[in-house]
């Protein structure tokens, strides 16, 4: 028993990565994920990748910027210490419309922000995780589980021939740069 | 990526078939609008005229400003080198193309009320400008320089004459490129599109000054011009999206699919926030600050009669198109975006007549067969004459540089 935990294909073309997922695909072997140093149209409905869940961390951040936008206005201006202000009621409504929708704005964007990060592991002062240093720069990489697929030849020899210019045996998932 | 080696097999050269029940019912609505202005302008009853005069006014600009967001979306395009919209640039193109006939008919409208006093008599009347007059009126007066008969003939001339002008050649070079090929006509059309766009940028604001905001004379709002501009827009991109999937739903178009429709989803999408954000600009300032000389344009429509409607603008406007369209496979499904183009056509024809009707008929504004013949009228003349246009030229420009784009267009 090897201790591989994970087989890169390294490619160094985006249309070779995208017909070694087929490739792999059509001998039943599962893809762990891709990694890519640029968007590639159609690799998520290939590989079917559910749609990201951020939009909901979004309405809800959203909303909670709503209501704290609201309150303190509802309680600076209508509650606390309501002034009369060109003869309009101290609930003025629409005057509301402007600070209520730029802490929406503020909370959605700075919420959103920090749940891609902690989704993705990315904070600032922290070394990012990656399987192939490489992905970042020139290479198309394509990770195989080695424990879910044990024919290991089949998987190199799939990939070699799909075009990749190398194939790793990886013992750690991520490698470590620092 | 692997679509590169794709090999596609449309037909560009094809040609739109304007026949049927559309063509027939086109002209069966410009039938029944020249019978309802017939007779509104023969009634006997002088509100009735002013009434008629006034959505003449309102389906005349919504008409020009429709075909003017046709040439300015060919514009933004050529300008943006944007690359998607290639595949069905031929319906913005033939909205473009009508532009000198609905600036034609705008000026007519506008040169008649003028003429016989059922329009701009806020600031057109006799005295206005005469300090030994009775009708004296200072306000007016001081805008004698800018709001003067020549003065805004001349404007209208000038400006919807050189948006015509910009929209002819634009179309003629683009059809010049399908015989020729090559990037001659691409070139130029971007240096026109550039230029187009900085004049119609500057003019656009004064020309909704003039035609709309010195209804009411006293008023000014210098976020007039934007809000009209965003209004223009949505209107313009409703258009384009309901032709465009009446036409794939006759079988053309096969390249433009839900992609496209997606892209012209969030424009349609993110224009209707824009416009609702200039709306409320200019309406929060003006609320904020109550000043009596600025209150009075909402004052007026906050009156019995126009309240309800003020706020049903809002309404369809602003809170459908984001409660409909903010979902991501909403802007990509045609029967949805159909029903909500509709729905801002709509909901701007009730945008232009709460700009128009409180600053001419006023109190005595009505919603009968004036208002919906009218617009019915427009709608099919509107109908007949671009899709007339579109069925005249082949149906994609197959020469243009960005087409190979557009086909592999994915998002």
């Amino acid at each position: 028993m090897s201790n591989t935990k994970y087989i890169l294909g390294s490619f160094a073309d985006p249309d070779e990565l995208m017909s070694g997922i087929d490739k792999l695909q059509a001998n039943n072997i599962s893809i762990y994920d891709c990694f890519t140093p640029m968007p590639i149209h159609g690799i998520e409905a290939k590989l079917g990748v559910k749609p990201s869940r951020l939009p909901i961390a979004a309405f809800c951040f959203g909303a909670l910027g709503t209501i704290l936008g609201f309150s303190l206005l509802y309680y600076t201006m209508a509650h606390d210490w309501p002034i009369n202000i060109g003869g309009k009621p101290s609930l003025a409504l629409p005057n509301f419309v402007p600070v209520t929708f730029e802490i929406t704005i503020l909370l959605c964007a700075l919420g959103m922000v920090a749940t891609f990060f902690f989704r993705n592991h990315l904070f600032p002062g922290r070394a990012p995780r990656v399987m192939d240093i490489r992905a970042t720069d020139d290479r198309f990489i394509l990770a195989v589980d080695a424990r879910e697929n044990t024919n290991h030849e089949l998987v190199e020899s799939l990939l070699k021939e799909a075009g990749a210019v190398e194939v790793k045996y990886n013992e750690r998932k991520y490698i470590s740069y620092e | 990526m692997g679509t590169h080696n794709h090999h596609h097999d449309y037909n560009f050269t094809e040609k739109f078939q304007f026949t049927g029940i559309a063509k027939i019912l086109s002209i069966v609505g410009v039938a029944v609008g020249v019978i309802a202005i017939v007779i509104g302008l023969m009634s006997s009853d002088h509100i009735m005229v002013e009434r008629t005069y006034a959505n003449l006014l309102l389906m005349g600009y919504y008409f020009t400003c429709v075909c003017a967001a046709g040439t300015f979306f060919v514009a933004l395009q050529l300008v943006t080198q944007s690359g998607w919209s290639a595949g069905l640039l031929r319906i913005p193109q033939a909205m473009s193309s009508m532009l000198p006939v609905a600036s034609l008919i705008l000026l007519v409208i506008v040169g008649l009320g003028l003429v016989t006093n059922n329009l701009y008599g806020h600031w057109n009347s006799e005295g206005l400008m005469d300090p030994n007059s009775p009708n004296y009126d200072s306000l007016v007066a001081g805008k004698e320089a800018f709001l003067n008969v020549p003065g805004f003939l001349i404007r209208q001339i000038l400006f919807m004459g050189t948006y015509s002008i910009f929209a002819f050649v634009l179309a003629k070079l683009s059809y010049k490129e399908d015989l020729e090929g090559g990037l001659n006509s691409y070139k130029k059309s971007f240096k026109l599109a550039a230029i187009f766009l900085v004049i119609f940028g500057f003019t656009q604001p004064i020309w909704s000054f003039d035609t709309v905001m010195s209804l009411e004379a006293h008023w000014f709002s210098t976020m007039f011009g934007w809000y009209n501009f965003a209004a223009m827009w949505v209107c313009g991109l409703a258009t384009i999206i309901i032709i465009l999937i009446l036409v794939k739903k006759a079988g053309y178009m096969a390249w433009v699919n839900e992609n496209h429709l997606h892209d012209l989803g969030k424009l349609l999408f993110g224009f209707s926030i824009f416009w609702t954000y200039v709306w409320f600009s200019q309406f929060i300032l003006i609320y904020y600050a109550n000043i009596p000389e600025e209150t009075v344009y909402f004052y007026k429509r906050w009156e019995p009669e126009y309240k309800p409607w003020f706020w049903l603008n809002i309404l369809i406007n602003f809170l459908a198109p984001l409660l409909l369209l903010v979902d991501r496979d909403a802007k990509r499904k045609q029967s949805l975006m159909l029903f909500v183009a509709i729905l801002l056509l709509c909901g701007h024809w009730l945008d232009y007549y709460i700009m128009i009707m409180p600053g001419t008929v006023e109190t005595e504004r009505g919603f009968g067969f004036v208002e919906i013949g009218t617009a019915i009228g427009f709608v099919g003349l509107f109908t007949f004459l671009v899709m007339s246009k579109f069925s005249k030229h082949a149906i994609a420009p197959k020469h243009q540089p960005f087409m190979e784009e557009s086909l592999h267009h994915e998002i």
